[in-house]
């Protein structure tokens, strides 16, 4: 008989100061890191379209610009961490420096399209969330198994777009509830 | 290869809780869309390898002994087949003895102590043990319903082998008089699931003529892959 998980309980509101405090967790890939370089703003949004301000994290883990991750055998390059986490400001937003993944193989021979992986804990979360953000307009998109999965009027809730006037600069919002709410997927 | 089938139903919380009433906002109405599992899932950070500092004794942090019984928490992280996890990153935060978080937010009027800065990190060993010197938490007051008091507990987040495996749980003691009160605790519709959360008392972590000892195992996703889990052609 196989042991049972432990379970999961809120990360509650007073995390900051043992889990955000250090800044550096936000730069995912370092200066050397190769690859285009993005940041990403993502902006955390309730059910009543109120910001999760201050008491809400997000991580991110993602594969490099070679399409590979931290830690495996070859690693997608120095400076290049795959892993990020930050709390969300007063405005609910946290944002990540990053490079543009890679697209990289699915599970059973299929494709992906390149995405970030999000957890997403606050207060009121009794277990984290998980969800995928991708990239509008790129054309593997459409090839993608994960999005395929998803009911095509909700995919754009996980597709970031380029900011009209910052170059690099890329937002997505994620509503925890009601219209328009964030697909989220059961990992 | 691990495979991360999922929890058996009632042994994790639901994010839909009315109980809990920061959740009416905040828990996701729609279902979740079921994923098989990518590279993605099952790689994940290793911190053995990342750099991140920290400190397994919260004790140590200022000019005197901070207040409070001195406790020792240690334990064992594994994986669902009973293996350990090694170099797993293990961090903990909780409020003072007096029940304060060191918390720009927590208004509550109990002291501060100086000496107690109430977070802390460590790396599983080759056993999958961890380790933290510490003081016993106080109970807190919130705000969730009238005079809801929190019972005394230690947050705990954890990485293990891959993505997939991720949490983040709150240890809790044993006798505890507000644990059948709490509806975070009572959030877990297992009976099971729920003791599995509380620590045990153990003489023999305890270090003589200084502080007591309470073990806290945890278990982690991820099981190994047997030949057999695709069934075979006729
Ligand atoms: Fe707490």
């Amino acid at each position: 008989m196989p042991l049972i998980p432990t379970a999961s309980q809120t990360v509650g509101p007073f995390f900051n100061f043992a889990l955000t405090a250090d800044a550096a967790l936000g730069a995912v890939a370092g200066p050397e890191a190769p690859g285009e370089r993005i940041r990403l703003a993502l902006r955390l949004l309730d059910g009543a379209g109120e910001p999760l301000r201050g008491d809400a994290m997000v991580e991110i883990w993602q594969a490099g610009a070679d399409g590979q991750f931290a830690g495996a055998e070859e690693t997608a390059g120095a400076g290049f961490r795959g892993f990020g986490r930050r709390e969300t400001d007063t405005d609910g937003v946290c944002v990540f420096e990053t490079v543009k993944p890679a697209a990289e193989p699915g599970s059973r021979g299929g494709a992906q399209a390149p995405h970030i992986n999000l957890h997403v804990f606050a207060r009121g979360l009794l277990r984290h969330l998980c969800t995928r953000v991708y990239f509008s307009g790129e054309p593997a998109n459409s090839g993608d198994e994960a999005l395929a999965l998803v009911p095509a009027e909700r995919r754009a809730t996980l597709l970031a777009q380029p900011s009209p006037d910052e170059p690099g600069l890329w937002r997505l919002d994620i509503r925890l509830q009601g219209e328009g709410e964030t697909v989220f997927f059961d990992v | 290869m691990k495979i991360y089938p999922p929890p058996p139903p009632g042994t994790q919380p639901e994010n839909a809780c009315d109980a809990y009433r920061s959740t009416l906002l905040r828990a996701p109405r729609l279902a979740p869309v079921p994923l098989p599992h990518t590279p993605t899932e099952l790689a994940g950070p290793r911190f053995d390898r990342l750099s991140i500092s920290g400190e397994s004794n919260l004790t140590n942090r200022g000019s005197a002994e901070p207040q409070g019984q001195r406790i020792v928490v240690a334990g064992k992280v594994i994986d669902e087949d009973g293996r350990p996890v090694r170099g797993a990153l293990v961090e903990i935060w909780q409020a003072n003895a007096a029940g304060r978080y060191l918390h720009s937010r927590d208004h509550h009027p109990a002291p501060l102590d100086p000496n107690f800065a109430g977070a802390g990190r460590a790396l599983t060993d080759d056993d999958g043990v961890y380790r933290f010197l510490t003081i016993r938490p106080g109970a807190y007051p919130w705000r969730n319903h009238p005079n809801a008091w929190r019972p005394a507990h230690i947050h705990f987040s954890l990485f293990g082998a891959a993505w997939a495996s991720r949490l983040v749980t709150q240890m809790y003691f044993p006798g505890d008089p507000l644990i059948p009160l709490d509806p975070i605790l009572q959030s877990i519709p297992d009976e099971e699931a729920k003791r599995r959360l509380m620590s045990s008392f153990e003489l023999d972590l305890t270090e003589p003529v200084w502080a007591l000892g309470y073990r806290f195992n945890i278990v982690l996703r991820g099981r190994e892959a047997t030949p057999f889990e695709e069934p075979p052609c006729r």
